[in-house]
């Protein structure tokens, strides 16, 4: 199958029909409203675009959210993979209760969320007294940032490798301990390759999620400027100042710094699967 | 048929829409919902008792700029209640829903009540704190809200800097000096007044906080005398919170009598108590007799005096690159 032109061969009709229908739902909801965040920062001069786009406070805001963000992802994926595995591999008692938690972050509100991380990590709080005795600042801090991001990107990794998980056949693992792999062989040759896109999948969406996140970071960053701005926070400061453009201009430099990152994560993705099918 | 019947309910309908009760919204900033509940029932009570008609007052709060900006951006309020003139001046100039000239058609600047700013500190006052100077003692923690998107932090913010130049005879370095110290000391910008009471009260953040009068005083009411205790300092801004009527809008709903009636209750005898009562210092000097050990005395200044008003004082101290911005810019 050479990559151009319509592949229209299916059993089930209709191919015309849902066509239009995905590019219609596409345009409407997501490609006209985003559009208008490009038209709307055209409409002033380029030299406060770039004023907006680049004056210090805003460029430690871009620092802080795409490396904490990343970082965020990162733990996500070594963590999720770790949970997914322990979810699927075995069994314990409350498995069904345990398996349910992990969906927690999606639905609790993240400003709840925000606040009750906060209230743990602060200096007098649970677990923030703790480790201020060992030194170690968490709200009001990047690595606060980290932690409300991490909450939020966790289930993401873990629902993406856990079918794949729970697909993978234990047999093939198997047969290579018995071919005379180690266990180290059997993980890095055998379960990473077969897991590796949903890890990226996973991982993708945990960073898409979090460059956006709002509602959980502003509280437990403190929002000092130069130091826990977020970027999406001055976007919002930039909206109470009316200043409609500036923030629509840091929004399209988000944005297009956010899709060159998942279009990468997408072919990282595509070429460990045609890897996998070659094989 | 089924089709006139329709119509001929729809127009039913509508009638009784239009004669049921009138409707208003007042879209008003964070610290008044206590305020404009009190309010809103003793005016449509007056209301009643005078025309026979009922109204029906809609309230909603939020951070001031951003409601004035929900406002901008086509919210439908009849009247609106905000923290500072600034804000209604962008409603004026950037939706034209009003006229500029707005702040004269009421008395006293279109400010029923004032306020001011104070200190909101533990049981005991461990760290000693009485006025502006211990702010900026190192060890002393402050929470203030960020003053860019706060309007009761631009109030606090400019009281500082006010309090500074009086003592320093009008010396603007050290003024700046003075505000720069203060926001050393601040770990924590919450965006709203309300974020930041509750930084300061249920999370146990910090040993001041920089706080609206009013919200002190129901801080202190709602936590009990045992906690927390207000502190007003010698010197501090006059805050007036302006009122006006969106003309255009209350216009479009045919509530223009009752919009500007509702904001003149809030100068009667009545509307001045109940501001009192919920710790506005209220226009009127037999309430403000009455209510006298209420506020404790303090020498206030206003922005017209110190600033030059409130654009001056936007464009100098909060717009992007301005003082405010300058305060945090690296190796300062």
């Amino acid at each position: 199958m050479a990559g151009t032109g319509f592949k229209r061969f299916n059993v089930l009709p209709g191919f015309w029909p849902a066509f239009s229908y995905t590019v219609l739902y596409l345009s409407l909801i997501v490609l006209i409203p985003l559009s208008a965040v490009f038209l709307k920062s055209a409409t002033t001069s380029w030299d406060h675009i770039w004023r907006s786009i680049s004056s210090p406070s805003v460029v430690a805001s871009y620092r802080l959210s795409f490396g904490a963000s990343i970082i965020a992802g990162l733990i996500s994926v070594a963590a999720g993979f770790l949970i997914a595995w322990v979810l699927v591999r075995y069994e314990f008692p409350g498995k069904p209760l345990a398996d349910a938690v992990v969906d927690l972050p999606f639905a609790l509100p993240t400003a709840v969320a925000g606040i009750a991380l906060t209230s743990l990590y602060t200096e007098n709080g649970w677990v923030g007294q703790y480790l201020a005795k060992l030194g170690i600042k968490v709200a009001f801090t990047p690595l606060g940032v980290v932690v409300a991001l991490t909450f939020i990107g966790l289930p993401f990794v873990i629902r993406s490798v856990q079918p794949v998980l729970a697909d993978s056949d234990q047999e093939l693992e198997e047969a290579a301990a018995s071919l005379g792999a180690t266990r180290w062989q059997v993980f890095t040759r055998v379960i990473f390759p077969l897991v590796r896109p949903a890890l990226l999948t996973g991982f993708a969406l945990a960073l898409a999620r979090a460059l956006g996140e709002y509602g959980s970071v502003i509280f437990i960053s403190g929002n000092m400027p130069m130091k826990t701005e977020i970027t999406p926070l001055l976007i919002v400061n930039k909206l109470q100042q009316y200043d409609y453009a500036g923030a629509t201009a840091i929004a399209a430099v988000m944005l297009i710094t956010s899709f060159l990152l998942l279009l990468t994560i997408n072919l990282l993705q595509r070429r460990s699967r045609r890897f996998m099918e070659a094989r | 048929m089924k089709l006139n019947r329709f119509w001929l309910g729809m127009v039913a309908a509508s009638a009784v829409f239009a004669a049921g009760p009138l409707k208003l919204l007042n879209v008003s900033y964070d610290p008044t919902r206590e305020l404009y509940q009190d309010i809103n029932a003793a005016f449509a009570r007056q209301w009643k008792a005078r025309t026979g008609a009922d109204v029906q007052i809609s309230q909603s709060h939020g951070g001031s700029g951003a409601q004035a900006r929900a406002v901008i951006d086509g919210l439908q309020a009849d009247v609106v209640t905000l923290g500072l003139a600034y804000d209604i001046d962008s409603i004026a100039e950037r939706a034209h829903l009003l006229a500029p000239d707005w702040q004269k058609r009421l008395p006293n600047n279109s400010t029923p009540f004032t306020s001011t700013i104070v200190f909101l500190v533990r049981q005991g006052n461990p760290k000693h704190i009485r006025d502006w100077d211990d702010l900026i003692k190192p060890g002393v923690a402050v929470i203030t809200p960020n003053p860019k998107t706060s309007g009761g932090a631009r109030w606090s913010y400019l009281a500082a800097w006010g309090y500074a130049l009086k003592k320093n005879n009008g010396d603007d370095g050290k003024a700046r000096d003075f505000v720069r110290k203060l926001y050393k000391n601040v770990p924590v910008l919450d965006s709203g007044a309300r974020g930041s009471t509750t930084t300061f009260v249920q999370r146990g953040i910090g040993d001041v906080l920089l706080s609206w009068e009013n919200e002190a005083f129901l801080a202190l009411n709602e936590l009990g005398k045992n906690k927390v205790q207000v502190i007003t300092p010698s010197v501090s801004i006059l805050a007036e919170p302006p009122v006006a009527v969106v003309d255009s809008v209350a216009a479009k709903h045919g509530t223009s009598a009752v919009a500007k009636a509702y904001l003149e209750f809030l100068w009667s005898p009545e509307g001045q108590e109940i501001g009192a009562k919920n710790f506005y210092r209220p226009r009127l000097a037999a309430v403000q007799a009455k209510y006298a050990g209420r506020f404790p005395k303090v020498q206030l200044f206003t922005i017209d005096e110190v600033f030059g008003g409130w654009q001056k004082a936007q464009k100098r101290h909060f717009e992007d690159g301005g003082v405010f911005d300058q305060i945090y810019a690296p190796g300062k």
